[in-house]
């Protein structure tokens, strides 16, 4: 019965984000507990975009089709985000026409159009020999090394990584029907926000050592290694009420701390990009809200892992 | 106005917001639908655009954007444009007695319209913002009662530079900044200079 399976599924997030809700909203009113505002309105912020990711999702699992014009949007306004902040020379312009209008479609139609083949090595390898060739004949070499890594950069991880996230739709594998491919979809974005939130709950219980101050101060060794541990049980957990495709509880157990661990590997490295550009958000250049790309960075490092691993698991 | 142009007007505001995304900042100053002069960098084609969009609707229902009358009466497809933003065509070359562009652009606002200027004359090169024109100082000096408010567009000339036709979609700031006045016996250089200042004051964060 796997129409009941995700109806079981949808019914857990709904009240596990009603839970969420109400906790921020119970934090909020009691003044008395000292807890900073900011912190109880960051989480709110966080928690209301949860709805929002989980409601598109659920739409968009309706059709395959929306699902990866849902994706390709979220990619470009990522790279849009990643590309305001690094900066290019007015001579990358044509260079990044082609990123914006080209690649980033194109990696999504191939997608939607279950080329693995292509799509796998489309970016890696057209894209990245195409850019730094397209730069050079702009005929501006100041800073090339650095211009082209930048673009390259945006480019694999706003749009090649993000794209796997759809492309678990159509992973194929014996006995795997649509709505197992949606679960394991599912549960990559729901195990990649659980993540981060079990995360920000271990590193203020018990957090101690942060990893690396100069880049996030609220990453700890406690909250990572606490969150990884907790992921892995809660994705043995669902494995044990039918709702990943996997086929022993190991596997599940190991995909869900990979995405737990790629989590945290991409909050890391795009906040060290952020660091190094002197900002706080990727969504505005000088107001503290955040972006796209802020939700969206543990998302990026964990769907081309997962994927990878989902496809030997179920092969 | 006829469905054609509110359908141009949509598409471009649309297309304008899609590529540039932009992020509207009121500093020391609120939308209202007084009689104003918004003065704006120039860095690229769909400045104009982008500033229109950055207005509450009633305030755009009463602001025009100020244009060379050469430029934009040619051709098929920009009168459309002229006409779906509304835009206020003034004739540079009619140089008349008494019929200076800048009273001819009074005359056209009446009591109730207010524009949108780039004093800069022609699109720089959006590194730096060039020396005002002195059209700005006229209109202060003729219309007291009008606010003079500055405008700093960011990141615009990266969505699409000089020289370039095809935009790419980045991340771009509005920025309004507090209104000025022309001061009593301020003279022409000193208010030009002070209200270029005034722009750049808005700038978000320095680029390299």
């Amino acid at each position: 019965m796997p129409h009941l399976t995700n109806w079981a599924f949808a019914a857990v997030v709904v009240v596990l984000l009603g839970l969420a809700t109400l906790v921020g909203w119970a934090l909020g009113r009691q003044p008395q507990w000292g807890l900073n505002p900011a912190a109880i309105e960051a989480f709110n912020r966080r928690v209301r975009s949860w709805w929002i990711i989980c409601t598109l999702l659920a739409i968009a699992l309706l059709s395959k089709t929306i699902t990866v014009v849902l994706f390709g949007l979220i990619s470009f306004a990522t790279l849009r985000e990643f590309i305001t902040l690094t900066p290019t020379r007015l001579s990358d312009h044509r260079a990044l026409f082609w990123v914006f209008f080209f690649f980033l479609p194109l990696q999504y139609v191939l997608v939607a159009q279950n080329a693995y083949g292509a799509f796998a090595v489309m970016i890696p390898v057209f894209a990245c020999v195409f850019i730094p060739a397209r730069i050079a004949i702009a005929g501006d070499p100041k800073r090339f090394l650095e211009r082209v890594a930048k673009i390259q950069v945006g480019l694999l991880i706003c749009v090649y990584s993000l794209s796997y996230a759809p492309a678990l739709l159509y992973l194929e594998a014996p006995g795997l029907t649509y709505s197992a491919n949606a679960r394991l979809l599912f549960l990559l974005v729901l195990l990649s926000l659980l993540s981060e939130a079990v995360q920000f709950a271990w590193s203020r219980l018990y957090g101690r050592h942060v990893i690396a101050p100069a880049i996030n101060q609220t990453r700890t060794w406690e909250g990572f290694l606490g969150s990884s541990a907790t992921i892995a049980l809660v994705g043995a957990a669902l494995h044990q009420v039918g709702a990943t495709p996997f086929a022993t509880l190991w596997q599940a157990a190991v995909a869900s701390l990979l995405v737990a661990v790629m989590g945290f590997a991409g909050a890391m490295t795009l906040s060290a990009v952020k660091r190094d550009r002197r900002v706080q958000d990727y969504g505005a250049l000088v107001e503290g809200q955040p972006g796209v790309l802020d939700r969206a960075d543990a998302l990026c490092f964990a769907a081309p892992v997962f994927y990878h691993v989902a496809r030997w698991f179920l092969s | 106005m006829s469905a054609a142009l509110t359908l141009t007007d949509w598409i471009l505001t649309g297309l304008a917001r899609f590529m540039s995304g932009p992020q509207v900042r009121w500093i020391d100053c609120q939308p209202d639908t007084c009689q104003r002069v918004y003065f704006a960098n120039h860095t690229s084609h769909i400045d104009l655009v982008l500033v229109r969009t950055a207005l509450p609707p009633a305030c755009r229902e009463v602001t025009r954007p100020v244009a060379a009358h050469d430029y934009w009466s040619k051709g098929l497809i920009r009168p459309h444009l002229a006409r779906a933003f509304n835009a206020m065509l003034i004739d540079r070359k009619s140089v008349k007695v008494h019929q200076s562009p800048i009273d001819l652009m009074l005359h056209e606002m009446g009591d109730r319209f207010s524009v949108i200027i780039f004093p800069e004359g022609g699109r720089s090169d959006g590194q730096r913002v060039g020396e005002f024109k002195s059209g700005l100082y006229y209109l202060g000096k003729k219309r007291p009662d009008i606010e003079l408010v500055p405008v700093h567009l960011h990141n615009m000339h990266r969505v699409l530079p000089r020289d370039e036709y095809l935009p790419i979609p980045l991340l771009a700031t509005v920025s309004f900044g507090a209104p000025i006045w022309l001061e009593q016996d301020e003279s022409k250089n000193d208010f030009l200079a002070r209200a270029r200042q005034a722009v750049l004051k808005l700038a978000p964060g320095e680029d390299e």
